[in-house]
């Protein structure tokens, strides 16, 4: 009991020192914080969002979009391959139902080759061995391509690592915001934005696909009453809720798309007042773009964002620079909204918003002072009852206490951890449970006493018989910490974090640096009998 | 100065007599707690129910009959307005279509199919409520807003529901393989028993249960076999030296000389809590008052529940005798210590 190796009590003093110089960029206040080296004041304790204030958005893909337009896809890719091949190779109208692409070449002579051609076409699914469709010829006429699952799958991850990657373009442009956006699960994505004050234009950012397309205005509008378009062309809508759902007929094929997009920002037309939207092309695009204005002077076009006309001005001449400007009704925040959108690049797979949370500022300080406050008084009101109850030993346990809240903060500031509210009161609960683990020693040291034990044995027993049962009740609420780790969602696992912390914690102060205090007194003073 | 002692030494209650009593006394609760859930239902939050949760406040004591005239006048028949603490902020709950029991949601798998569609839909109202307020009440800031569909609101009561289970049947599990069986079922039950009496509580004060509150469940749960262990293992030990000792004797003696320590922890407990309950952060009472509760019943149930079925499930002192390699029981002396 009292012969403790030095290289023991070296181990315990530098963890504790540690843990207190790790914890010491949490407590100090913001503005001393900036005195600190950055890589030091870097390791704090990030609080959640329900402390400090800022939205949360829990998007959702809607993932069978991702199987149509990998089938659209392919549509035109067997399309332009068959065009494209020497000799070319005619084929009758390219079905895609059933979620099956089968087309049949019109001389039968060239199946083998379109069968060729469309093989070409399909890629490996990563180290599966796989492909991504499955080509074969069916009565010796019909090519059918089947995608595979996994193919699908490794599309949809694509899209959603792709999707990540656009949203967090659209929210924080420049890259400065402390923005976190992460993949949940096989179609989610998790937006936390800190300190946001206006959730709903969040919200109207990212609920846009943002897909733009150039099409050409078919000059037989009878479609946009009649509601039957003439092959090769589309009705669509028109965005503006003022043309009060007046219809207008294009024709399917994409001139420009907004692919092609190297630059979008809001500007003003030329009268200074209405707000516009002036992009840039590409090389390729601009060529594109140059191409089709010359050939189509004088002819109406239509700018289409996400299925929904914009506007349908005129090709006024040739535009040969690469630039365009996109004017309808906007205002400014809208204009700014689909400049944003439109330079972060098209979501491959649209969102909607399937859970929502935001605390607004004031809340969050509001939590965060009582939630300090209750806890300041809490471990106040233990001190005083521990060491009203067990003397010299409670003086024990209280520093355990205060060295066991310093290694928890201390350790959350080294992983980063992120404080939330509940993580306040787990944080409350283990200094209370911590307790608990000296009180069962303590008790354990009354009752060898009373069973007429030397100072000496009684506290070497008392610790020995109840590190028993402090570790199989520790081991039950590790149990629960990790289930909740596993199945919780924000909140809840900022809590399961501190409560493990706090367990292995609470075992390291609360037994073995409270052992070595008491090893130290006894053998300093060599009572004669303990007051406990 | 001399140390408090709030047990005396040598303190010998005869707990176990009153168990029958204490048995009449847990059964009736349980069954007020289940008649109260399925009667009066919990106030799910909108984690679970889905929908949308607003807490708003305004610099004067907030005019409720203009909000809600405001909100019907959205189109919003089915929306709660209440008060919360203080007279100036209020909580907007407007639920989805259809069942806000989440139970029911999860059973029919209804509101994952309708929310594809209804998402859309609820987001708008949400908004348009919200511009609404921020323009006829210009003061009004909002504090909080949740907003949660109902596919979401699912899957967080099937994880949830998940979660629990797995937590009780793990733990009891861990005992029986660290104790007894029977020691196992005992812990199960004193399990079953606080989280039945916690659901009793939220129907019976229709305090919200939120995803928090799942937390403060399993927390609960965590606890109250921390309490039961420290008796189940001071029992293992009498049983072990005490081989002759008649098993109720033997209960009770357990229960005695741990009682201190009962005591002084459940006490450190709810002074903590009774402080975060006063003074904390009212986002999260209803997580503190569960866990307030959690403790007064789990202390409860590990003497009342936990140690009188090891006297039903007949539990006897050579369960504990350590077997030779003949898997024969080792003569040991009636009194001793087994290390």
């Amino acid at each position: 009991m009292l012969d403790f190796p030095t290289w023991k009590i070296r181990l315990v003093i530098v963890t504790t020192l540690i843990g207190i110089l790790a914890a010491f960029p949490t407590i100090l206040p913001e503005n001393a914080r900036a005195y600190l080296p950055k890589r030091v004041a870097d390791a704090h304790i990030n609080l959640g969002l329900d402390l400090a204030g800022g939205s949360e958005l829990l998007l959702e893909a809607a993932t069978p979009e991702v199987a149509k337009a990998q089938m659209a896809q392919m549509d035109e890719d067997v399309r332009t391959a068959m065009r494209r091949a020497d000799p070319r190779i005619e084929i009758g109208e390219i079905s895609t139902a059933d979620g099956i692409l089968s087309f049949m070449p019109r001389n039968t002579a060239d199946v083998d080759r379109a069968r060729e051609l469309a093989y070409n076409l399909t890629n490996g699914v990563g180290v599966t061995g796989k492909r991504d469709w499955v080509v074969e010829i069916r009565d010796s006429t019909r090519i059918v391509m089947t995608p595979t699952p996994e193919g699908l799958q490794d599309k949809i991850k694509q899209s959603m690592e792709a999707a990540r990657g656009v949203v967090s373009r659209r929210i924080d442009p420049d890259g400065t915001k402390e923005v976190s956006v992460t993949l949940q699960g096989a179609n989610r994505i998790q937006v936390q934005v800190p300190g946001l004050k206006d959730p709903e234009r969040l919200k109207s950012l990212l609920g846009k696909t943002a897909k733009l397309e150039f099409k050409l205005v078919d000059p037989d509008q009878s479609g946009a009453t009649t509601g039957i378009a003439g092959p090769g062309s589309e009705i669509l809508p028109f965005m503006d809720s003022r043309a009060q759902g007046a219809k207008i007929v294009v024709q399917r094929r994409v001139m420009v798309s907004g692919e092609d997009l190297i630059a979008a920002k809001q500007a003003y037309d030329q009268d200074g007042r209405t707000p516009v939207v002036d992009i840039r092309f590409n090389n390729k695009g601009g060529k594109k773009f140059a191409q089709v204005s010359t050939a189509n002077v004088g002819k109406e076009f239509a700018i289409i964002l996400d299925g929904k006309v914009i506007s349908a001005p005129v090709f006024k001449d040739a535009i040969l620079t690469g630039q365009a400007q996109i004017s309808g009704s906007f205002t400014v925040d809208s204009a700014n909204e689909l400049a944003v959108s439109l330079q972060s690049g098209k979501l491959p797979v649209a969102l909607t918003v399937v859970d929502e949370r935001s605390v607004g500022p004031d809340l969050g300080r509001d939590s965060i002072q009582k939630g300090v406050l209750a806890g300041l008084v809490a471990t106040v009101a233990l001190i005083f009852f521990m060491v009203l109850t067990y003397a010299r030993f409670g003086v024990y346990t209280t520093i355990a206490l205060v060295v066991n809240a310093f290694l928890i903060l201390g350790l959350m500031s080294i992983f980063g951890a992120t404080l939330t509210l509940p993580g306040i009161a787990g944080f409350v609960l283990t200094i209370g449970a911590a307790v608990d683990a000296n009180v069962l020693i303590n008790e354990r040291i009354r009752e060898e006493i009373a069973r007429g034990r030397q100072t000496i044995q009684a506290v070497e027993f008392g610790y020995k018989e109840a590190s028993r049962a402090i570790f199989d009740a520790n081991v039950t609420n590790v149990i629960s910490a990790i289930i909740m780790f596993w199945f919780g969602s924000g909140p809840i696992r900022g809590f399961a974090v501190v409560l493990a912390l706090g367990i292995v914690t609470s075992v390291f102060t609360g037994v073995t640096l409270t052992r070595l205090l008491v090893a130290d007194y006894l053998k300093r003073n060599r009572p004669q009998e303990l007051v406990i | 100065m001399r140390p408090l002692k709030l047990v005396p030494d040598n303190t010998n209650i005869d707990f176990l007599r009153w168990r029958w009593v204490a048995l009449a006394l847990s059964v009736g609760l349980i069954i007020a707690s289940v008649a109260l859930v399925s009667v009066r239902g919990l106030n799910w939050g909108v984690d679970f129910s889905g929908g949308q949760m607003m807490r708003v406040s305004f610099a004067q004591t907030a005019d409720v009959p203009a909000l809600r005239e405001r909100l019907q006048g959205l189109g919003v028949e089915n929306a709660t307005i209440q008060q919360t603490g203080s007279a100036k902020e209020v909580a907007i709950r407007i639920p989805l279509e259809g069942s806000s029991n989440p139970f029911l949601q999860w059973l029919q798998g209804t509101s994952a199919a309708a929310s594809e569609k209804d998402v859309g839909a609820a987001n708008k109202v949400a908004s348009a409520v919200r511009t609404s307020i921020q323009q006829d009440f210009p003061d009004a800031k909002f504090g909080a807003v949740e907003s949660v569909s109902g596919k979401v609101s699912t899957e967080l009561f099937r994880t949830g529901s998940i979660a629990l289970s797995l937590a009780m049947v793990g733990i009891a599990l861990y005992i029986w393989l660290s104790f007894e069986w029977q020691f196992g079922v005992g812990a199960l039950f004193a399990l079953f028993h606080d989280v039945i009496l916690t659901f009793g509580f939220f129907a019976l004060t229709q305090l919200e249960f939120d995803l928090n509150i799942v937390a403060a469940v399993l927390t609960i749960i965590g606890y109250s076999l921390n309490d039961t262990i420290v008796t189940y293992d001071r029992m293992r030990e009498n049983f072990r030296k005490w081989r002759k000792m008649e098993i109720q004797a033997l209960l009770n003696q357990s229960v005695n000389e741990t009682l201190s320590r009962t005591i002084v922890t459940s006490l450190s407990l709810i002074i903590t809590l009774g402080i975060l309950l006063f003074l904390g952060p009212d986002v999260i009472f209803g997580f503190t008052a569960a866990m307030f509760l959690g403790i007064v019943v789990g202390t409860f149930s590990s003497v009342y529940i936990a140690a009188p079925i090891l006297i039903w499930l007949n539990v006897k002192s050579d369960s504990f005798v350590p077997k030779d390699e003949n898997g024969k029981k080792s003569a040991l002396p009636a009194e001793g210590f087994i290390d």
